[in-house]
């Protein structure tokens, strides 16, 4: 309906071999696409596989570096999300996008109100517009009440809503239903067939592969920013698809050395924080590496969080060496014992305005300081002895940290919690964004550190990461343990399957 | 968590809602009104006299031009510091207009300070929108050196009295039907500002734009241009503020207007304009303005000491602003039981 000259035949939206770089990072290199009208089409693949990216660049968001985009055969070049708007895309993204001091109403219609004389936004018919459509998803929202305060489900309700009034042809839903309840997919999956019956070509993007078979007709795999393969979903099994998906070698990484594993030293048991996680017990002993896998967004680090007490947890136990870790005080977390090197290390780990020294000796403060005062050669003492160890490649120890690769921020990060002594060392993605070899040594580390009795909590997405190092992996899936799988068993099949069902595998 | 279906909300929480809003400025309203009928109670001068009743209306005219300006660019989530010096610039502009051409008809001077005006916020709104520097302190900015290019081009000079024609004089000081010139045109402005904000496309627009700007990215929303054009609005208040200023007062020196800032955001907050942004309207902060000056000048009658004065205008921000988050945090407790 856009554009003049379509031509019969070709797919409602296409890509083909698109590159999509960040600096030196690839996000994508020849990803391909092609969605039918009147066919809902799935797109899985691990994290990090350049879903996101994609839909970004679907959405305008994004430019492509290399490759062709055509929509109804016509080749476009969207720079800015106006333009796939007007183009007929409309995407729903992951967080539903609202605005929450506007009524519904003026949330589906913004920037598109019909008006009346003199550019008047004609609210009656704006009204009466969305209880039409609200009629024809067969849910009720208030079209008066503002969006702020609303559920997920709701607000993800109103976006398609949005999508609909705008009649959009391609319509990408990127995975709408991560926040959603049994009866709210099932509804939200009523609308999408209806929209398909209708013509439209909807994207779906899910990590939930008994959605993926129920919902959509065809799907495609990507790894690692790159097209696999593309299927009829009656051709395919969940099997199939697990396998394209983490195809690769994952033999050549470099794997844990054999320690002594001892006593229990970390306990966690039935902790729950509503809409969070759910009833998780896990143990961790001395000289182990437990792995915590799963999906982004299962809840890994907000257990991890909780556990070190900086979120909070309704209910459930967390004890370290037998004794018990009080809730919300990350102070009474490190004098037990714990430590937790977490996920953002520039804005969780590290003052970047500060020097090396000053870093690493900043759990240790007070340890270092003499009546009250802190002096600057005994840090640089602590300091020196600890970036040796960890071989932090730092002109001195008076660099910023802020200007040091990736790794050795990540060096300093921990370098600062081992300087605690922890008996229990808690990692949230210790090695994303480094490069290979530095990646090497951090394992290595590791490996040592539990060689030397300490017990280590990792969370990674990184299934070779976890499948190489962790004497025993836990999978997390929205926010329960779905299995504890050892490391005799531990496949990338296994663990993905654990990850993407609810059911609880044995 | 829910179902999917929002339970059939009572179908009065939109209305009630709306009166919810409107009842904010309501509020202030009433304290306003309050405000006047104890202080003429006390002394009925305050609004019976000759002068009392017009300067009731007269005096926070100005202000009010500035702080609907105000008001429209803190609803996108900006801010704009440098009013009091566009205020200050183009006051001085009006009376060397005067004084270099002799004979220039009013209202070219009024249209350059509105042309002049908005070209000042056009700078404010370029260096926000393209530089990606917070309102705050671009706008701070451009506070001190708009002023500062006041100082060099006014120096020790001054505009007085004498130097402007009779007929302008009178705009500032004559009433039509007991009502100010200056307050009518001062409330033709609200009126205008005020269906914008409220029926126009771009209006809605802005109020998006401050109560979500990555959303309004996504929308495909033109937030660069609304955001300059909200600059712009602003300046052009304040430049015609700045001429009416100069009608009003007579006099124009380098310091014209400093400090102008400040009452306008006070006037838009008190009003019940959220500083983040998204909610609030013109009409509160035009009432805003009027209760801060009537305020100042009912505070002496009801025997407050001069130096309480500034306390008690800084006891109402805070307070309309802890009112604010008050409701706020009510409103949104209200909408998740309701979902529920």
């Amino acid at each position: 309906m856009t554009t003049t000259a379509s031509t019969p035949g070709a797919p409602a939206l296409e890509l083909r071999e698109i590159s999509k770089a960040f600096g030196a990072v690839v996000a994508l290199s020849d990803a391909s696409l092609a969605l039918e009208r009147g066919s809902i089409h799935a797109l899985v693949g691990e994290n990090g596989a350049g879903k996101s990216t994609i839909v970004k660049i679907i959405a305008g968001l994004y430019q492509r570096d290399t490759g062709d985009f055509r929509l109804d055969g016509q080749s476009v070049d969207f720079t800015s999300t106006a333009q796939s708007k007007a183009a007929g895309i409309a995407v729903i993204y992951q967080e539903p996008t609202l605005f929450p001091d506007l009524s519904v109403t003026e949330n589906i219609f913004m920037g598109r109100q019909p008006t009346l004389s003199l550019g008047r936004i004609d609210r009656r018919l704006m009204r009466e517009q969305a209880l039409g459509l609200f009629a024809r998803l067969g849910v009720r929202i208030d079209p008066d009440r503002p969006t702020q305060g609303l559920s997920i489900a709701d607000q993800q309700i109103i976006e398609i809503a949005k999508a609909i009034s705008l009649d959009a042809t391609v319509l990408v839903m990127d995975e709408p239903t991560a926040a959603l309840s049994g009866v709210e997919v099932d509804r939200l999956f009523q609308v999408a067939r209806s929209l398909r019956d209708e013509g439209r070509a909807l994207l779906f993007i899910s990590h939930r592969f008994d959605e993926v078979f129920d919902l959509c007709d065809t799907v495609t795999v990507m790894r690692d920013g790159q097209y696999i393969d593309t299927s009829a979903i009656a051709d395919t099994t969940v099997d199939e698809i697990v396998r394209r998906m983490v195809g690769r070698d994952v033999t050549t990484l470099f794997p844990k050395e054999e320690a002594v594993i001892g006593a229990e030293v970390l306990r966690v048991e039935g902790l729950t924080e509503a809409g969070v996680f759910h009833d998780v017990s896990f143990s961790v002993r001395s000289g182990e590496i437990v792995a915590l896998a799963g999906l982004v967004g299962a809840g890994r680090s907000e257990i991890a969080r909780a556990v070190f007490g900086v979120d909070p947890y309704s209910a459930g136990s967390v004890t370290v060496g037998g004794a018990r870790v009080p809730k919300r005080s990350p102070a009474a977390a490190m004098r037990l014992g714990l430590a937790l090197v977490p996920e953002d290390r520039r804005k969780q780990g590290l003052v970047l305005e500060s020097s090396v020294s000053r870093n690493t000796t900043m759990a240790i403060r007070r340890s270092l300081t003499r009546f009250g005062l802190l002096f600057s050669p005994a840090e640089n003492r602590a300091a020196r002895e600890w970036a040796s160890r960890l071989e932090v490649k730092a002109s001195a120890l008076d660099t910023e940290v802020g200007t040091l690769s990736g790794g050795n921020q990540q060096k300093v990060v921990l370098a600062k919690w081992l300087a605690t002594n922890p008996r229990v060392l808690i990692v949230d993605e210790p090695t994303r964004g480094i490069d290979v070899g530095t990646k090497a040594e951090v394992h290595r580390l590791l490996s040592r550190l539990a060689g030397q009795g300490m017990a280590i909590l990792m969370i990674s997405s990184e299934l070779p990461e976890v499948l190489g190092m962790a004497d025993r992996v836990i999978v997390v899936h929205e926010g329960r343990i779905t299995a504890e799988i050892d490391r005799a068993d531990a496949t990338a099949e296994s663990v993905m399957f654990a990850a993407t069902h609810q059911e609880v595998v044995a | 968590m829910s179902t999917v279906t929002a339970p059939p909300a009572p179908s009065r929480l939109g209305s009630a809602l709306g009166s919810f809003v409107k009842a904010r400025e309501t509020g202030i309203l009433l304290a306003l009104v309050l405000i006047v009928v104890v202080t003429t109670a006390k002394n009925p001068n305050f609004l019976f006299s000759n002068d009392g009743f017009r300067d009731l209306l007269l005096t926070p005219s100005i202000l009010l031009l500035v702080a609907v300006g105000q008001a429209i660019v803190i609803i996108t989530r900006n801010v704009d510091l440098s009013v009091g010096s566009v205020l200050g610039l183009t006051a001085y502009l009006t009376g060397r207009l005067f004084i270099d051409i002799p004979g220039i008809p009013i209202i070219v001077v009024f249209f350059a300070g509105l042309v002049f005006g908005g070209l000042l916020g056009l700078i404010n709104g370029a260096l926000v929108a393209f530089a990606k520097v917070p309102a705050l302190v671009i706008t701070l900015g451009t506070l001190y050196a708009y002023r500062g290019i006041n100082v060099l081009w006014t120096g020790s000079d001054r505009i007085n009295a004498s130097d402007m024609p009779k007929p302008f004089l009178g705009l500032g000081t004559q009433s039509i039907l007991f009502i100010p010139v200056l307050t009518l045109i001062a409330v033709v402005v609200l009126i205008a500002a005020g269906w914008y904000m409220r029926t126009q496309r771009g209006g809605r627009e802005l109020y998006a734009i401050g109560s979500d700007p990555d959303a309004a990215n996504l929308y495909g929303l033109s937030v660069t241009r609304r955001v300059l054009v909200a600059f712009v609005v602003s300046g052009a208040l304040a430049g015609l503020a700045g001429v009416l200023y100069a009608a009003r007062y007579g006099t124009v020196n380098s310091q014209a207007g400093s400090g102008f800032e400040l009452e306008a955001v006070g006037a838009a907050v008190i009003g019940g304009v959220a500083i983040f942004g998204g909610s609030g309207t013109v009409w509160g902060a035009a009432i805003g303005a009027y209760l801060l000056f009537t305020i100042n000048r009912a505070l002496p009658i009801l025997g407050v000491q001069d130096f309480w004065q500034r306390a008690v205008v800084g006891v109402l921000i805070i307070g309309a602003i802890v009112l604010d988050r008050l409701l706020a945090r009510r409103q949104s407790r209200k909408l998740v039981e309701a979902r529920d």
